[in-house]
């Protein structure tokens, strides 16, 4: 990756704006100047009708009922102190986005949210409706890889930039890659890289897991990076339970996993269904016999499940709020968020906060919201200033290479207050956590 | 996981989900078979019935307590509900029938929702009940065992109600022909009004009951209404006998398929409604011809 210099030429459009500039001095006539960027930048998508106004619109679809509502409140808090923060040139927002003044090209963000039920056709619905009456020019939302997946599709259709909410399958930047979307968090591929090593040392070689998978992209992609990893050290998949998003009880998938002879439980699912199939796996005795493990953390799992359940349980999370001890950014963050919300935010709310900012930084150093200069701006690689340090996207997935923060459960009695649950045992660097850029068979598409 | 070992868990577990799926369709049935109404907000108040327990729970920390404040707080809240709007809807189009209880399947969720967030509620299971029992084979929860005496018993209470009683003689004979019973001098709306407030208070019932197995989220009586529909298709609708036939069978459809493929437990569940339907569409313990 290249260094970013802002005195390098930027690229075409910086060169025409300059070129116009200087035939402006010689009093060319204002329509000349006019149709000369309409031949260059032709409408696409919103654009320019949602970028003419005094404000720029964002549709958030995000599961506000079902499965995931818990997760997506989280989520929304998270866009909606970043909004706040960009129209109030929050110093915490210049710090990730250093051209940013107050707003985003001096616009003022305005947004509309949507409850998705992480459905995908509620998700695409209400964009759509957003992008008809509200020209929006950025969409977000998704807490299931199977809304990012067709959001991703609906960006690509309409040309109209998203970046995912909470996603966590390979194929959002894998098979289901497009050029109008990104990603900011971590995946199922990084996941397993990560947490993989760390499953290994802490049990040991050879052992014998049982995987709980919900039945759509995000588990079975989730699933296969922890079984390809584990393989590596002899480990074998004694059982793969996979089960609807949403089921009401696991006890029939719960007795297979007792009856497996497995060392470790890697329990895939998410949401609320994590939540209740480990207490019901509790319940049913399961961890008297074998070890949990999460590579996929859920937002406010260790509350919810309560009885101190997963102390000792090892996970692979994006963001905790601890890491303010170790990035300033991050400190910054969790301090605005408690002011505004009045809780430690879950990296939800942090992979929402980021998102919107990255996107306002791109927009920024583009100097439009014309959307192929804005994915332009992301893919040229900037490096870029997170709540986990420097982090940068990849031009061919437009995935962000960022740290998977490896945690462990905390004994209730080693709780320094009501919110400490997990003990960060590693922050590890992304790049060498992913795979080959075209490995999941990424092919982004068009620009137009 | 196909051994003899997982068949004979999968077939006890089969029993003891049968037994619970049995209940919360009894009151879906109940309401449906003597009132001719197609109770969409069933799933809703199994819901609320577990969510006022809850409350009488971490006001009391006691799990009979909470039991029956769940119960009886629907039976208060079906007997309103049925003054308020059902009894509007008898003479009604099914159509409308099952508009106005969606609606209010919706409103009683989303009410919840703004009171508890979404956030998961715990009722722990009595201490006696807490923990695991061993078969030998297998270990079970202890709660989940119990449950199935539970179920029975106030199956059983029900059965009697309804079909061993006066009420439930002008119950029957008011659904064949309501004109007459009431010409008779017995006061059949209100009789409807009772039966209305039975199966009510049968969904807050399971729905509290249920809470220490489940979890309470307000969206818990959705995933288990749809089940509930397949429970009372399979047996009948209209059947209270069917209901526990058609629970037992749905339970152990999903126990047994888990065992052999989890990914189609669900899928089979709703290959055998269909295959009911097919053969037998009045359900397995239903009276062809009633509406």
């Amino acid at each position: 990756m290249s260094e970013f210099d802002p005195k390098a030429p930027k690229g075409r459009r910086d060169f025409i704006r300059a070129g116009l500039g200087a035939v402006g001095a010689l009093a060319l006539p204002g329509f000349a100047t006019r149709a000369m960027a309409a031949e260059n930048q032709p409408p696409v998508g919103t654009w320019p009708a949602g970028a003419e106004g005094n404000s720029v619109f964002i549709g958030i679809a995000v599961p506000r009922t079902g499965t995931y509502a818990v997760q997506g409140e989280d989520e929304l808090k998270g866009w909606q102190l970043a909004i706040e923060h960009l129209n109030s040139g929050h110093p915490l927002m210049k710090a990730i986005s250093p051209k940013t003044r107050k707003g985003v090209l001096g616009k003022e963000v305005k947004y509309g949210v949507a409850d998705s039920a992480a459905k995908p056709n509620n998700a695409v619905q209400a964009e759509q409706r957003f992008i008809t009456e509200n020209k929006a020019i950025l969409m977000t939302g998704s807490t299931s890889s199977a809304v990012a997946v067709a959001m991703n599709k609906l960006a690509q259709r309409e040309k109209v930039l998203y970046v995912t909410g909470i996603s966590g399958s390979n194929d959002t930047t894998g098979k289901d890659c497009v050029r109008y979307g990104f990603r900011q968090n971590f995946y199922g591929q990084t996941a397993a890289a990560a947490l993989g090593p760390v499953l290994v040392k802490a049990f040991g070689k050879n052992k014998k897991a049982a995987y709980m998978t919900p039945d759509y992209t995000y588990g079975h992609t989730v699933t296969k990076s922890m079984q390809d990893y584990l393989a590596t050290a002899g480990w074998t998949t004694v059982t793969n339970q996979v089960s609807p998003l949403g089921a009401p009880d696991f006890s029939s998938y719960l007795l297979n996993i007792a009856n497996s002879g497995a060392d470790v439980l890697i329990n895939v699912n998410w949401g609320h269904d994590a939540v209740l199939s480990i207490q019901q796996a509790q319940r049913f005795g399961i961890f008297e016999k074998m070890k949990l493990a999460v590579p996929y953390q859920i937002p406010f799992l260790a509350p919810e499940v309560g009885g101190g359940l997963l102390a000792g349980v090892y996970a692979a999370t994006d963001f905790w709020w601890t890491l303010q001890d170790k990035y300033p950014l991050a400190k910054q963050f969790v301090d605005a968020f408690e002011k505004r919300w009045g809780y430690k935010p879950e990296w939800g709310a942090n992979n929402a906060y980021m998102s919107f900012a990255f996107w306002a930084d791109a927009v920024e150093n583009a100097g439009t919201f014309y959307p192929p200069d804005v994915i332009k701006s992301f893919e040229a690689g900037r490096k870029l200033q997170s709540t986990v340090g420097e982090v940068y996207f990849r031009k061919e997935d437009h995935q962000l290479v960022r740290p998977v923060v490896i945690v462990q459960g905390k004994k209730q009695s080693d709780m320094k207050n009501k919110e400490d649950f997990w003990e960060v045992l590693e922050v590890m660097p992304g790049a060498p956590l992913m795979q080959k850029p075209d490995a999941f068979g990424c092919n982004l598409g068009d620009y137009t | 996981m196909i051994n003899w070992t997982n068949f004979v868990s999968q077939l006890i577990n089969g029993l003891a989900l049968g037994a619970l799926l049995a209940l919360i369709s009894s009151g879906l049935t109940i309401i449906y078979g003597t009132l001719g109404v197609l109770n969409l907000a069933h799933g809703a108040m199994f819901m609320l019935g577990g969510y006022a327990g809850y409350m009488a729970y971490t006001a009391t920390n006691s799990f009979i307590v909470a039991v029956a404040a769940g119960a009886l707080a629907l039976m208060v809240f079906g007997l309103v509900l049925e003054r308020v709007v059902i009894r509007y809807f008898y003479s009604r189009p099914h159509e409308d029938q099952l508009l106005v209880t969606f609606g209010l399947s919706i409103v009683i969720v989303e009410a919840v929702r703004f009171f508890f967030g979404s956030e998961t509620r715990n009722v722990p299971a009595p201490e006696a009940l807490n923990g695991v029992v061993s078969l030998g084979f297998m270990i079970y929860p202890k709660y989940r065992l119990a449950l199935v005496g539970i179920v029975a018993a106030a199956l059983l209470a029900l059965f009697i109600v309804l079909y061993r009683t006066r009420l439930g003689m002008i119950v029957r004979a008011g659904i064949e022909d309501p004109v007459m019973v009431d010409s008779l001098g017995i006061n059949v709306y209100r009789v409807f009004m009772v039966v209305f407030g039975i199966g009510a208070m049968a969904a807050g019932f399971a729905g509290i009951a249920n809470a220490p197995v489940v979890s309470l989220t307000p969206e818990v009586g959705e995933a288990i209404l749809v089940q509930t529909f397949v429970v009372v298709v399979i047996g009948g609708v209209g059947s209270f006998p069917g209901a526990v036939l058609g629970g037992l069978i749905a339970g152990e459809i999903i126990s047994i398929t888990s065992m052999i493929n989890p990914g189609y437990a669900y899928v089979m569940l709703f290959a055998a409604m269909t295959l009911v339907l097919m053969l037998r569409p009045h359900g397995l313990l239903g009276t062809p011809g009633r509406e």
